[in-house]
């Protein structure tokens, strides 16, 4: 049974289809890869899903329930949560109090106000081992502004992850950091993700990454798919060949 | 890696009753050897610190910058007034346990409109609410007095148990208020303290560093601004409710934007990324106030000159200014 499917999505922004008629398939347990060159409508994708955006038309279905029309809150408790591009953390507090936060809203935790956080040991136990699966134990009481960007990009995933997704989209985990780092973190990444039972979606321009890594390769162009296969299926693609040579992929 | 000074580090319980427990200690002593004059001052400086503590949620914690905050002060000081010239009881716990409730009201229902907006459109809501109050201060005169605002007689404190007529009534007021206001004082900081440092509090500076991301934790934003606001304009409000009996007197003028601005520059003027900024930033604006009123009929210039040597000389205020001065010595110690 498909995780979550969408039928015929579409979103236009003004003249261009950033989403055209997408039926997206995800299955149980797969860490699937979405590809495509810039402006292809992957992040939308990923921003439709995720309620960041409302569709123009057509639907979302999460283990065959529609949840379309359904809030950012109700599809993070669902299971559907997300990454950004961009890292997106709260710069101001602790790594730890950044995992922290994630325990605390899953749980409903983050409305008490007459209890000190810190000594929610449960939550703080958890923490600790979620940014020690992501090898940030020793950098917990550190501000998430003072981490190198690798660490940066990790901890974004760690945020997420200790949400406890069902179905994790990490939009570009490793854009922004040197290849060396990326082969890091994408093992960090991947495994937890894997032991954990998480079914992921990852994009992702680095296209060794991509064949490494993914169980699917899925590639966008121009608002809709143009591919969908295993790693070997999609190198012996020739649509994919000449999309990415003839378009050569930024960073 | 640097460590930023302006991280919340106060971390535990302990630390927080260590760093009190001298200046505590002070305040407990002073009335032995100073005068009632310096008293009455610093018992208005600790009301000031309430006040600001409270606007700081907003500000430092949520990322709110409320230019009304005078409206819960005011209305604190109103509340107070109007009981005094309607009920009966003449009792400090009795305002206190009507006044929070109506401060905390009217905090819930202008805190749910202007937490609808962020940023600038905030700040033009919290001070044009706060001016409506101001005006209706102003000109419902049969039950506020107008301009003339209205009188409220020293209360017993204790629940009747200290009564402050006679000859010497207003040194033994004095004396004895201030030992009140100082317990709430205290009770407002560990309050305020734990509210920052609980889970809650720790959802709202992540709304602060990053709104997007925090709605992607799940987290309902503007519930969180809206509970932010009513703890905020509540303390604010108690401040208010503290600071009429000790004036004697409430008029418009606590409602109106200048006071509010003078909420923003204690909390500016002490630090308001630091948990202690406001407390200091609100005594120390009490008798810079007090001192230049005294000292010249231009004290606004003098205030104006103090704010703009702050922003570009100390842009993390007292506290911060002084936190980060720690650290640079224990480094170049090391």
């Amino acid at each position: 049974m498909p995780l979550l499917k969408t039928v015929n999505l579409r979103k236009q922004f003004g003249e261009t289809r950033a989403c055209d008629g997408v039926n997206f398939v995800v299955n149980k347990g797969e860490f699937l890869s979405l590809v495509g060159s810039n402006g292809a409508g992957k992040t939308t994708l990923v921003n439709l899903i995720s309620a960041h955006l409302q569709p123009d038309s057509g639907q979302i279905l999460f283990e065959d329930r529609d949840i379309t029309f359904t809030t950012v809150t109700d599809r993070i408790k669902a299971g559907i949560v997300r990454s950004f591009q961009i890292v997106n953390l709260f710069d101001g507090l602790s790594v730890f109090d950044n995992v922290a936060l994630s325990i605390f809203s899953r749980d409903g935790k983050a409305v008490q106000m007459a209890a000190l956080a810190d000594h929610d040991y449960e939550v703080r136990r958890e923490a600790i081992e979620v940014l020690g699966e992501f090898g940030l134990t020793n950098k917990i009481e550190v501000p998430a502004g003072g981490l190198a960007q690798g660490e940066r990009k990790l901890l974004d995933v760690a945020v997420a992850y200790a949400l406890r997704p069902r179905l994790l989209f990490l939009d570009e985990p490793t854009s922004g950091v040197s290849t060396h780092e990326k082969a890091q973190i994408m093992d960090t990444v991947s495994s937890v993700v894997r032991r954990g039972m998480v079914t992921a979606v990852v994009i992702e321009h680095d296209m060794d990454v991509v064949f490494h890594y993914s169980d699917r390769i899925v590639m966008m162009h121009e608002g809709s798919f143009l591919a969908d296969g295993t790693p070997d299926e999609i190198r012996a693609n020739k649509d994919v060949a000449s999309i990415l040579l003839g378009a050569p992929l930024a960073s | 890696m640097k460590p930023d000074p302006n991280a919340p580090r106060d971390r535990s319980l302990p630390r927080l009753a260590a760093a009190m427990a001298p200046v505590l200690l002070l305040l407990i002593l002073l009335p032995t050897f100073v005068e009632t004059y310096q008293i009455q001052l610093v018992t208005y400086g600790l009301i000031a610190a309430i006040a600001a503590l409270g606007f700081n949620l907003l500000l430092g914690y949520t990322g709110l910058l409320s230019f009304g905050h005078s409206a819960y002060f005011g209305l604190g000081a109103y509340t107070v007034a109007f009981l005094v010239q309607r009920l009966g009881p003449h009792s400090m716990e009795f305002y206190i346990l009507i006044g929070i409730p109506v401060v905390a009201i009217a905090s819930a229902l202008f805190g749910y409109v202007c937490v609808r907006h962020t940023r600038i459109f905030f700040g033009i809501l919290t001070l044009a609410i706060s001016q409506v109050v101001y005006s209706l201060a102003l000109k419902l005169y049969w039950v506020t007095g107008g301009s003339d605002g209205l009188r409220v007689p020293r209360p017993a404190l204790l629940l009747g148990l200290l009564n402050f007529s006679g000859p010497r009534g207003f040194q033994q007021f004095i004396t004895s208020y201030y030992y009140y206001v100082l317990a709430i004082f205290v009770v407002c900081v560990v309050l305020m303290w734990v509210v920052v440092h609980s889970p809650f509090g720790k959802a709202l500076q992540a709304i602060r560093d990053n709104e997007v991301r925090a709605r992607f934790l799940g987290l309902r934003i503007r519930r969180f601004r809206w509970i932010s606001f009513l703890v905020s304009g509540t303390f604010t409000g108690l401040a208010g409710i503290l600071w009429v009996p000790l004036n004697g007197l409430t008029t418009p003028e606590v409602l109106y934007w200048t006071f509010s601005g003078e909420i923003v520059f204690s909390a500016l003027l002490g630090g308001f990324r630091n948990f202690t900024g406001p407390i200091v930033g609100g005594i120390v604006f009490t008798y810079l106030k007090t001192y230049a009123v005294a000292t010249t009929e231009y004290w606004q210039l003098l205030l104006g000159v103090v704010l703009v040597t702050l922003v570009l000389v100390l842009p993390t205020g007292i506290v911060g200014g002084l936190s980060t001065l720690g650290l640079r010595l224990r480094k170049g110690r090391s």
